[in-house]
């Protein structure tokens, strides 16, 4: 009996590392690898799903054509999704199985700061390139030359916030409550506080609260916001959470206004969080609602394919995607060892110097960031987000 | 008048520390058994009470089979239906995972051990089953805030903290003043005595199990109510705190699990009050280990010799 249960174990576990040795063969000549690394389960699963939904219309584009042209022959791409459970380790791991085992020639996502500031140190180490489409804290790219990303920065998305809400709720003072475990969030609450105290003057920050990511009950972080009576409240925050931020919030008595961030910016943020949502402002990559050209193109087709108005992280997918595909046809040629290929394609990201995506116009100056508009969004009473301003850096 | 408040928020918090906790001491009280998959109990009954609730008010994403009562039948009928089916979940779990290993005599350390399973089982389950996608309780009563001299106060919120404190006194009247309760208290004491003296034991563990899956059941729908995201993950970590709870309070006594309850809630909601919220956590369980480190057997319980 003992023994059975041994071999049978020893079977098991020759299986397991019989799949690792595989996993790692089978490169085709005619084909190129991109690796995705995803938010598919976990907190924001939404994200991830948007995220895939883009690349996989993107895909079917290129091969249906017969591929991707590099230097005049045709490649089948083939795309490769890890799910990285909205978790920074698991990101981490993710990135190395694409890297190591599946040997994708790029990596696009993850896709939050969260995710992303590990999973691009990682990447950096390795020599992968790795472009975010979504991740917009300053720490995702800074000082890793492997890394790029398709958004803003959050330096430019603060003063954007501060601007907009000081002008649209003539407010004088602002409240702040953010995930502290959540690189994002924190980040931009810090810039948040910064410019805004540096245009009303110190103090003006009456209430500056955090939370934690699986909290569900924010009732003593809001009472204390709602007793300072702020102007607005600004909520860099993931959708999931805004949900019961707002609504404990009105269940606190608070009848002002709030002001939010890109991560509001989910296409599940209105299922999620109703009609205590409706109205409300936030920074964004684009807006769907009254979008022109390419980006009208886009958002029609992919409403027809998946039955709903993508969000910016599959707008922002598509241009990332379209970037490292971008890339990869600059360097001309596809070369046969993938470290080689991987260098080559870093150079020629590098020397992208302008691009055209279905949300902007991107420039990058030599760095990984590039420079390109934010737009204010309003909620409309039958949630859609409706254009109301759009923000371009001097 | 923002102290006022947050005891408020505190009693509401802590009414669902106190729910829950509730079901832990129930079953260790009885079976010296760590039910550490009650905070996936909880979930579970979350997730029915979505899934009766929006078919019943015939919204999207329950099964569509043409109803379409009023919100408030539909809440009626939710609550009791919910915690029949949350006690069915808990009682199948005792039936599958618990009992076979108690027949076969096994230590209680493995039992323990099972239990942790069972609530990764449950949860891992409901996300393969339903996916990672988070969903929407549908709002089946409309809210009202009363504004009583700047605290505000919702309908709900009431409701919460009544239902806490109706469900301590039915299971405390259970426990100490009826036949079955008596019978649970003996099986605590001695459980190879106790069917000598003809009582069934299978019986009582399985009526402790439906009270506590029962409670966690309710404790589901009111929390999916006040807080209307679900997600598999969500009673991971208020069922740790719950527990947590339990055991300050003296795991295995009633009072304690309602007091254990409530005070996690008022350290949790005071600490965010005095100090920055990011301390939370820190310094709710720095206060929760003084009371243990003062009292190693909560503050409701008695010294034993053995325990898990």
């Amino acid at each position: 009996m003992k023994k059975t249960t041994v071999k049978i174990l020893f079977v098991v576990l020759a299986l397991g590392l019989g799949a690792f040795a595989l996993a790692g063969c089978g490169k085709d000549s005619n084909t190129i690898k991109v690796g995705f690394n995803l938010e598919l389960t976990g907190d924001i699963p939404k994200v991830g799903e948007a995220s895939k939904f883009a690349a996989e219309m993107l895909k079917e584009d290129i091969n249906s054509k017969g591929g991707l042209e590099v230097g005049g022959k045709k490649y089948k791409l083939e795309f490769v999704y890890q799910d990285n459970e909205a978790k920074a380790e698991s990101a981490v791991n993710a990135a190395l199985k694409l890297i190591n085992q599946d040997g994708v020639v790029a990596i696009v996502g993850p896709n939050s700061s969260k995710q992303a500031v590990p999973a691009a140190a990682t990447c950096n180490d390795a020599q992968t390139v790795m472009v975010t489409p979504w991740s917009t804290n300053v720490d995702t790219t800074k000082d890793r030359p492997w890394v790029f990303r398709a958004c803003f920065l959050d330096a430019f998305q603060g003063p954007v916030a501060t601007n907009f809400a000081a002008k649209q709720f003539g407010a004088k003072t602002a409240a702040v409550i953010f995930d502290i475990s959540n690189d994002y969030s924190k980040g931009l609450a810090e810039i948040f506080k910064q410019e805004w105290e540096k245009k009303m003057g110190a103090g003006t920050v009456v209430g500056y609260e955090s939370h934690g990511t699986k909290d569900q009950d924010f009732s003593a972080q809001l009472t204390k916001i709602v007793a300072a009576k702020p102007d607005f409240i600004f909520v860099p925050d993931n959708y999931n959470q805004v949900a019961l931020i707002v609504k404990q919030a009105h269940d606190l008595g608070y009848k002002g206004p709030f002001m939010g961030s890109d991560a509001w910016g989910s296409a599940e943020l209105m299922t999620l969080c109703g009609k205590d949502c409706i109205g409300q402002f936030f920074s964004t990559h684009y807006a769907a609602a009254g979008a022109q050209g390419a980006t009208k193109e886009f958002i029609d087709r992919f409403n027809t394919k998946y039955k709903y108005v993508p969000d910016d992280v599959a707008a922002l997918t598509w241009d990332a995607t379209r970037l490292v595909l971008q890339a990869i046809q600059n360097v001309g040629k596809v070369e046969k060892d993938v470290k080689t290929e991987r260098k080559a394609i870093r150079d020629a990201m590098a020397n992208i110097k302008e691009f055209d995506g279905i949300t902007g116009k991107m420039k990058f100056a030599g760095t990984g960031d590039p420079a390109k508009c934010a737009v204010v969004v309003q909620i409309s009473p039958e949630g859609k987000f409706v254009f109301k301003q759009s923000v371009c850096p001097e | 008048m923002e102290i006022f408040q947050n005891i408020l928020n505190a009693l509401q918090f802590g009414s669902f520390y106190a729910l829950i906790a509730l079901g832990y001491t129930l079953v260790y009280g009885v079976l010296r058994l760590i039910n550490f998959a009650h905070g996936d109990i909880f979930m579970v009954g979350a997730y029915i009470a979505y899934f009766l609730a929006v078919t019943l008010i015939g919204a999207t994403g329950g099964f569509n089979v043409g109803l379409h009562v009023s919100p408030a039948v539909a809440l009626a009928i939710t609550v009791p239906v919910t915690m029949i089916l949350t006690a069915l979940v808990g009682v199948t779990l005792e039936r599958t995972a618990y009992r076979p290993l108690r027949r076969k005599g096994a230590n209680r350390l493995y039992v323990v051990i099972t239990a942790l399973m069972a609530g990764l089982v449950l949860e891992n389950g409901n996300l393969a089953l339903l996916g990672a996608t988070r969903k929407r309780f549908p709002d089946l009563i409309d809210k009202v805030v009363w504004n009583i001299g700047g605290v505000a106060v919702t309908n709900l919120k009431v409701v919460v903290i009544v239902a806490a404190i109706i469900v301590f006194a039915m299971l405390q009247f259970i426990v100490t003043r009826t036949k079955i309760g008596m019978a649970m208290r003996g099986i605590s004491y001695d459980k190879f005595a106790i069917p000598l003296m003809g009582i069934p034991l299978d019986t009582i563990i399985v009526v402790t199990f439906v009270l506590g899956s029962g409670m966690a059941g309710l404790a589901g729908i009111l929390f999916a109510m006040s807080y209307p995201i679900l997600e598999p993950y969500m009673g991971a970590l208020i069922g740790w705190k719950a527990f947590i709870a339990a055991v300050v309070g003296g795991i295995g006594d009633i009072r304690g699990a309602i007091v254990g309850g409530f005070l996690l809630g008022f350290i949790e909601i005071g600490v965010v009050a005095v100090f920055p919220s990011t301390l939370r956590d820190l310094f709710a369980f720095s206060v929760l280990l003084i009371i243990l480190w003062l009292r190693p057997t909560g503050l409701f319980g008695v010294a034993e010799t053995t325990k898990i």
